[in-house]
């Protein structure tokens, strides 16, 4: 069985552009909207890149600030100060 | 220019939880922490502990602050603009009189357990992630009496929480699930909670359900209810952390977390029942089906966790196919518990309608239409007739998880499993194997269980007859109990009802 790495945000106004960063750079995930909530989905692995957010929301980006936003996430995680990545491989 | 250079995160995360930290010598450290080492559990390099959130205090109250302040404007605006007549149905007041029962109380011990876990565990990076756990516990207690505070203005069954949560017999679930692993040393609390409840079963509590509030128009629910599990990231990662921390410091932990493993999944497979009917009973607008949440947070995302979990030896948990099985049927057993003992529940029920009854049927083709559906039809039937079905009974509880003994046999739906054992000279039942072993392994605590049935038996809840009992749960009898068809909320739903199409017209 795939191991899935998966986010789920809040779907508001915040969330929207580290969902957009997060379906730009990362090819293949899969999107499940729920009322309120997006569950977004990646075979083995899933990441935010600090870049990637600030890009779309022209000002700088802690990845620490995804907290604000978050549901819920699988797989381990790995956070630095340019990205916020969930995964299964070691 | 500056000549000072911001530190980074993993330099921040380093000075807090190594800097600051030190070796005791007036005492030894084995006095200082008293409490772990007697479950068994080996560490050889404290240190070893990383969070990879690498939250340090001042992000912390930064973000929690900024969290209660988005969720406060929410809170307010919805009081202002009597969002309470704005839900899907009266009937969804009845998820938040169980939630606000059943789960809120538990946000407070889970404060108090991981506040003693913060204090007794050696390492210094593993007591801060449960210091902010444990405030984070507490906050989520005061979010949900907030929110939910807005609701007992107009609705019944709401402003006895507390007390009810100590007395009344099906909150006697959530709460021995609570205290069982509060009397636990600070790993097994830790695995428990940390582990079982926060990373494999938290999001099926939380998610689907704030999901549910969410398309039910109760905003601010759903604002907690993010609001909250926004913090459950965090402690789906000190549960995670924790497991594959203990299996890495030494060989010798594998088997004694394997047990934990397979009691604290089994205890919160139990309590997750109610949830389970939350959702396919009580949302008047539905999500998504208890079995399909099963199957994306148990069966996909737990598959995956214990995946990973294989390379320290760790095994997915004991029953884990018996729980999967079960997902098509637990919903649809407990709430046939709560319609037959609705006059001693402190929230409504009702019979689905036709629209509900297809719903089911959709979503539980295995088992609705051949095992569930007629019972329905048939109490709907005698409800008509005036014959509705009352329990007049006291029902016999599982010694563990202390439910009443209505579910089946693995592999057979029309028998009632019981399972027996003897200890001390008595004779103790269970509902399932899951529920037998962990009695079998801790019998000295669990016999010692207060299990309602049995106190209202020997003379300690107020009484011998019914009334005399729900008097001692302060229940307000007539208003907080009983079917939602002819209660106070129903009338005043439908009164709120009647007046917007008045004005609309």
């Amino acid at each position: 069985m795939a191991q899935i790495a998966s986010i789920t945000l809040v779907h508001t106004d915040e969330a929207r552009p580290i969902i957009e960063a997060i379906m730009a750079d990362n090819p293949g995930v899969r999107v499940m909207n729920m009322p309120g909530a997006v569950k977004l989905d990646c075979d083995g692995t899933i990441t935010v890149k600090r870049a990637s957010v600030e890009e779309r929301i022209g000002r700088s980006w802690d990845p620490q600030e995804i907290q604000l936003v978050l549901v819920s996430m699988a797989g381990n995680l790995d956070e630095d100060d340019d990205h916020f990545t969930l995964s299964w491989r070691h | 220019m500056s000549g000072t250079k911001k530190l980074g995160l993993r330099q921040r995360y380093e000075y807090l939880t190594r800097g600051l930290d030190w070796e005791t010598s007036y005492q030894p450290m084995d006095k200082v922490f008293p409490y772990d080492s007697f479950e068994g559990i080996k560490i050889k390099d404290w240190s070893a502990w990383e969070d990879p959130f690498r939250l340090t205090m001042d992000s912390y109250w930064k973000f929690q602050a900024e969290k209660e302040r988005k969720l406060y404007a929410v809170i307010d605006a919805f009081a202002q603009n009597n969002g309470q007549t704005g839900i899907s149905d009266g009937r969804y007041a009845n998820v938040l009189k169980l939630f606000l029962t059943g789960i809120s109380p538990e946000e407070y011990q889970a404060h108090r357990g991981f506040a003693f876990a913060g204090r007794h565990l050696r390492g210094a990076g593993t007591r801060v992630a449960a210091q902010m756990q444990s405030i984070d516990e507490l906050r989520h207690l005061q979010t949900q009496v907030h929110t939910i505070s807005h609701y007992n203005k107009y609705f019944d069954g709401i402003g006895e929480f507390p007390h009810m949560h100590d007395r009344v017999w099906y909150l006697s679930v959530p709460k021995s699930f609570f205290d069982d692993a509060r009397s636990a040393g600070p790993f097994e609390f830790m695995i428990a909670i940390g582990f079982a409840f926060e990373y494999l079963l938290t999001n099926l509590l939380f998610v689907p359900f704030m999901s549910g509030a969410a398309y039910n128009g109760d905003m601010s629910t759903v604002t907690f209810g993010f609001s909250a599990q926004s913090d459950e990231s965090r402690h789906m990662t000190l549960g995670i952390e924790v497991i594959k921390f203990l299996l890495e410091q030494h060989p010798d932990n594998l088997p004694i977390v394997q047990k934990w493993v397979d009691k604290w999944f089994w205890r919160g497979h139990r309590l997750l029942g109610l949830v389970a009917m939350m959702m396919d009973y009580m949302l008047p607008k539905k999500v998504m089906s208890w079995k399909e949440a099963w199957d994306i947070y148990f069966v996909e995302a737990g598959g995956a966790l214990f995946q990973d979990l294989g390379r320290y030896g760790l095994k997915m948990p004991k029953y884990a196919d018996i729980a999967t099985a079960e997902a098509e049927h637990i919903s649809h057993q407990n709430w046939a518990v709560f319609y037959q003992y609705t006059h001693a529940a402190a929230f409504h029920t009702w019979m689905p309608d036709a629209e509900h009854l297809d719903w089911l049927s959709e979503k539980y083709p295995n088992t609705f239409d051949k095992y569930y559906r007629p019972r329905w039809e048939m109490w709907a039937k005698m409800e008509k007739e005036g014959k509705r079905f009352y329990n007049n009974a006291l029902p016999q509880l599982c010694q563990t998880c202390q439910i009443p003994m209505a579910y089946t046999e693995p592999g057979n739906p029309t028998e009632i499993c019981f399972r027996s054992t003897q200890y001390k000279g008595d004779t103790y039942h269970f509902c399932s194997d899951g529920c037998k072993d962990i009695f079998c392994d801790e019998p000295e605590k669990f016999s010692q269980a207060w299990l309602p049935v049995h106190q209202i038996f020997q003379g300690n809840c107020g009484g011998a007859t019914v009334p005399d009992v729900l008097r001692w749960y302060n229940m307000n009898v007539g208003a907080d109990n009983m079917d939602y068809v002819g209660s106070p909320d129903e009338k005043l739903w439908n009164e709120w009802h009647a007046e917007k199409l008045r004005q609309a017209s």
